[in-house]
């Protein structure tokens, strides 16, 4: 059995922010990752981020993800540990982990749980054909990997993820016919929105996929119009091309560990799914386990680091490591948290927070 | 089909290797997961379903469903999307729930 | 309407552009940015001081049309690629629009190419002046273009000839 002063599940922006922060203050970190690189799904966002100079807005994700990694394997505070599943977290505070075929036990005083969110499926006909996709899976092929999924795409979603990974298809020389949303309004950030309909792609609101069509694979899908109460409108129907649709119709959070645990869970539409209910230090119902990131409701990458930076900063703090500026790095890091949920963008997170707080 | 060119990335690509896929040889990359060498070859289903025999190809691409199961070198439920290309692997279309050996 | 389609209308268009005695002294930033939204680096990244100050990061930018001199350092920081600069006075005929551009291929100054407005569609021709793509801009280029003086506010995009 090994012990550790504080375990954190996931490599991802939140993840590698609270392990910075956690052993900046003089904590002794394990960071777990299931797979055998850090950065989570930043290294894939190859687009500009939005946020202030301290959430590193205009730098790029990948590059964000780059440095985040390169700081945490360099800090000699904090042990890596890729390709390693956590598999349970019992009542003992025994965290197992699956590591090249084998299980290690593992006993932290603190658990930063940062296991991100899960694409989100849609419910119609023949949408399991191949060449049906989350458009994060696509963005991975694409930006990761190099490799084109088709030769047309049909985008479902306008949020802030299917337009963006529409212009990177774009960027990528794939042709996309259409996105549609079933929303009246469009979801993503209007810049987002204004960059892919200038490069030829329409966005159509009050639009969903009837089916997908195809034998082997996907070769089209049918759309339709749908009225205020969100019902189709008969006659409307249309048929698209395509060899690939992206379905981008939001995340939910990855919440079997904190379940397992025992934290209480509450469901918020607004924050994607189940998530844990926390106090204003991060930590769950269960003392000494915190939360950052998607897990604890889905939002931007720029709010994952910051909620990372708090837990990291939390649960070094609970342990008794302090420094000059604890108190002023805390409240930083708040006011940074409530400037980017402040706007009218942010009223959807608010609405959601103020439902899962302890 | 691989992207030629880009205007944010430069992709590395490790050395290449050669697979099979149905007996068929492919080549692809190393490093990169065989779900990737796949598409690159243009080949996107993956399994069969277990009850209704339906094809079935990637969905999340980063390890969370399971969407993307096949037997590589006679080992059922490998998750192809997250599972790295090497030399010589052997690929092969998953039906049903795959045997364990 | 921008929330329906993406497409920005002439009132919202009206809300940001520079006053016309303002577009007849030469080169200005057009901040085309209608929503509040947590970003701010358009106003760290200008050196003239042309980008007031946000107190609360949620704010429009609000670019000031006498102090800013149309240098473009902030449409290459943009995430929203949403900055865009218009030389009005750069010939009788003709404007100058400076389009921040992420595709390839870039095209070549002496190029001409499919001008192409906010809505996608083609509007007529323009020539390519210069392409900066420096260090600096971190991929994002910037491509200047010789538009028709009536263009000056449609043309927000461009196609090279014979790409898609």
């Amino acid at each position: 059995m090994k012990h550790r002063e504080i375990a954190i599940i996931g490599g991802g922006p939140a993840g590698l922010a609270a392990a910075l922060r956690a052993a900046n203050l003089g904590a002794r970190v394990l960071l777990i990752d299931r797979s055998d690189y850090l950065g989570g799904q930043l290294i894939k966002q190859t687009h500009r981020f939005f946020g202030s100079k301290e959430q590193r807005a205009s730098e790029r994700g990948i590059d964000i993800a780059r440095e985040l990694a390169a700081g945490v394997t360099a800090n000699e505070k904090i042990q890596v540990m890729t390709e390693a599943t956590a598999l349970g977290y019992y009542e003992d505070g025994v965290l197992l982990v699956e590591h090249h075929n084998k299980i290690t036990a593992v006993k932290p005083d603190r658990l930063i749980i940062a296991t991100g969110g899960a694409e989100k499926n849609l419910m119609f006909p023949n949408n399991d054909l191949p060449g049906i996709y989350g458009a994060g899976a696509v963005q991975t092929l694409v930006n990761v990997f190099g490799v084109k999924p088709g030769k047309k795409v049909l985008m479902v979603g306008a949020g802030n993820i299917g337009v963006i990974v529409s212009y990177q298809l774009l960027q990528a020389g794939v042709e996309v016919a259409a996105i549609i949303e079933a929303a009246p309004r469009i979801g993503a950030y209007w810049v987002h929105a204004a960059k892919v309909v200038r490069a030829g792609v329409p966005i159509y609101t009050r639009h969903t996929i009837k089916r997908a069509y195809g034998e082997q694979e996907v070769s089209g899908a049918t759309i339709v119009q749908l009225d205020e109460n969100l019902q189709p409108v008969p006659g409307t129907e249309k048929d698209i091309d395509a060899d690939v649709i992206c379905l981008s119709v939001g995340l939910t959070p990855l919440t079997e560990l904190l379940w397992q645990a025992g934290c209480q869970m509450i469901f918020v539409p607004e924050l994607g799914g189940n998530v844990p209910l926390r106090n204003e230090f991060l930590e769950t119902s269960v003392p000494g386990i915190y939360v950052a990131g998607d897990v604890a409701g889905i939002e931007e990458a720029s709010a994952a680091m910051m909620e990372g930076a708090l837990a990291g900063l939390n649960a070094a703090a609970s342990l008794g490591y302090t420094s000059e500026s604890l108190a002023s790095d805390r409240k930083n890091v708040l006011a940074q948290l409530a400037g980017l949920r402040s706007g009218p963008v942010g009223e959807k997170i608010r609405k959601g927070l103020a439902q899962a707080m302890l | 089909m691989r992207i030629e060119q880009h205007p944010i990335l430069d992709f590395k690509n490790g050395n290449k290797v050669k697979f099979t896929f149905q007996g068929r040889e492919l080549e692809g990359y190393e490093g990169e997961t065989i779900a990737s060498a796949l598409h690159a070859a243009g080949i996107r289903t993956m399994r069969e379903s277990a009850h209704l025999h339906r094809p079935r190809g990637l969905f999340c691409n980063i390890g969370n469903c399971s969407s993307c199961l096949m037997v590589v070198n006679g080992e059922s439920n490998v998750r192809v999307c997250v599972e790295r290309l090497r030399e010589g692997m052997v690929v092969e279309t998953q039906k049903g729930k795959g045997e364990l050996k | 309407m921008l929330a329906q389609n993406g497409i920005p209308t002439p009132a919202d268009l009206a809300g940001v552009l520079p006053p016309a005695d303002r577009l007849a002294q030469g080169p200005v930033a057009i901040a085309e940015c209608y929503q509040n939204i947590p970003c701010d680096p358009c106003y760290h990244s200008c050196k003239q001081g042309a980008i007031r100050e946000f107190i609360d990061i949620n704010e429009r930018p609000q670019v000031d049309f006498e102090k800013c001199n149309g240098c473009g350092t902030c449409m290459s920081r943009c995430p929203g690629l949403a900055i865009f600069v218009v030389d009005a006075t750069y010939s009788d005929s003709e404007a100058l629009v400076k389009i921040p551009y992420e595709f390839l291929p870039l095209p070549e100054a002496g190029e001409t190419v499919t001008a192409i407005n906010r809505a996608g569609q083609a509007v007529g021709e323009a020539k390519v002046i210069r392409v900066q793509n420096t260090r600096v801009q971190d991929r994002t280029a910037i491509v200047w273009l010789a538009v028709p003086k009536e263009l000056m506010m449609e043309v927000r995009h461009f196609n090279v000839k014979g790409v898609r």
